[in-house]
């Protein structure tokens, strides 16, 4: 469990005593944003589930309901700057609202074992709860009002636009029932996807480092310290271009595949990477990085759509039937090649 | 949005009007504006937008829309193709996840 200092003391309504939360962010808040952005500490970063009072709510107060993956509580108790509301948090098991729903985690059952632990009852007077709009993929809303007498409301996607929300009574344009992938959006998922490779991304540069030094004549550290930096740029600059640039420029990219907009700018990376000489002199070689570089960045960029806000498992399934083969094939084909050229001399 | 439209004829989504009374609740809940009303009834309007999340199906109190739902993920569905189960984008066994 994350620290707590969002907390800022207990709220007395009747003879319950509630923890209060405060909607500002403090520098802690910030740190730990930038933290799991960047992939650190991500799938450990909670808030205890259970209710929570805004402001000075009493018995009238909306409740809002939330993830427990604190990034999704810091959103919704900042967004209600100024009001006076409570928020019931679930237990997502840290993950966020969209991808708990998606899993099953966002659940109804879950929802509704809430309000029951909680005594939601008994704390407000009316039966109106606000779930967050994209937990509507795991919450049935008829369900949780068949089984606890609360009718579920869904907000609007981001919690930025609840104050409108609220303020419109309670109504959400499309605009805000819309998920889009802008720039901006797209810029904060990329870290998460570069480290994807965990631990590999040493350990394979390394292993592609010390075999620079192979060739007919023996092994040669000073080749591999010579040459082998070389195969460590071409490796990053795949993988990157893969799950990095791709991903930034994707709705300007050709093609509706993210493995053929992958592969077309990986194919651009290698040609760059050739003209600066990273791909060396030898024509073996140059060919064995050209289908590695395309293949890593076309596996990487297909991989994004986990990422992404819309695509379907059908189309992903369809595309992949095709391209995980021909990615495998690029790997295997130019690490061949590559080694190959390290004992060939023409 | 233009740019973020995926494959085309390739979503499960089916709707079957007969069975819609007109309640609204999947043009509240779909993400990318797959559905409007007209005449009281809901009709998709932009198919190819749908990314099959599940939760106008879900959410239809008169079961008038299926769809085959899941994570639209390739890193979930090798998971299950490696595991020999249904895609699956629950990894906290290697710690990295959505």
């Amino acid at each position: 469990m994350t620290n707590s200092d969002y907390i800022t003391g207990t709220y007395t309504l009747c003879d319950l005593e509630i923890p209060r939360v405060d909607t500002r962010w403090t520098a802690t808040d910030l740190w730990g944003t930038l933290k799991v952005r960047w992939s650190f500490g991500r799938m450990d970063y909670k808030v205890k589930p259970g209710l929570y009072a805004v402001g000075s709510p009493d018995r009238q107060s909306l409740v809002f309901v939330s993830a427990n993956y604190k990034l999704s509580f810091d959103h919704l108790r900042r967004a209600l700057e100024g009001m006076n509301a409570w928020i019931l948090v679930i237990n997502t098991r840290g993950i966020n609202v969209w991808c708990a729903a998606g899993k099953g985690i966002f659940s109804t059952k879950e929802v509704v074992r809430r309000i029951r632990i909680d005594h939601l009852d008994q704390v407000v007077d009316h039966r109106r709860l606000i779930l967050p709009q994209l937990s509507a993929t795991g919450v049935a809303a008829h369900q949780v009002q068949k089984m606890t007498g609360f009718s579920v409301l869904f907000g609007p996607v981001k919690a930025a636009d609840i104050k409108v929300f609220v303020e419109a009574g309670l109504k959400a344009t499309e605009k805000m029932r819309t998920v889009t992938f802008p720039l901006k959006e797209r810029l904060k998922v990329i870290p998460v996807d570069i480290f994807y490779g965990t631990h590999y991304l040493i350990l394979i540069p390394a292993l592609f480092f010390l075999l620079s030094g192979l060739s007919s004549g023996g092994y040669s550290f000073e080749m591999a310290l010579q040459h082998g930096w070389k195969a460590v740029v071409n490796l990053f600059a795949g993988y990157l271009t893969g799950c990095a640039v791709t991903p930034a420029l994707l709705p300007w990219i050709p093609f509706r595949r993210f493995s053929l907009k992958g592969l077309l700018m990986g194919f651009v990376t290698a040609t760059l990477l050739l003209i600066t000489g990273s791909f060396g002199t030898h024509p073996i070689e140059i060919l064995a990085w050209f289908l590695m570089t395309a293949g890593l960045s076309s596996f990487m960029a297909m991989n994004f759509t986990g990422s992404s806000t819309f695509t379907s498992i059908s189309g992903v399934q369809k595309e992949m039937k095709v391209a995980l083969p021909v990615q495998i094939a690029l790997v295997a084909v130019g690490l061949a090649l590559w080694i190959a050229s390290l004992f060939i001399t023409l | 949005m233009n740019g973020f439209v995926y494959l085309t004829d390739v979503v499960t989504l089916e709707l079957d009007a007969a069975k819609c009374n007109g309640c609204r609740m999947c043009t509240r809940v779909c993400p990318h504006a797959v559905f409007e009303i007209k005449d009281r009834k809901a009709f998709i309007r932009n198919r190819d937008h749908c990314m099959e999340c599940g939760a106008c199906a879900l959410n239809c109190v008169t079961g008038a829309i299926t769809v085959r739902s899941g994570v639209g993920c390739a890193a979930g569905i090798l998971n299950g193709l490696i595991r020999g189960t249904e895609p699956t984008c629950d990894c906290s066994s290697s710690g990295s996840c959505c």
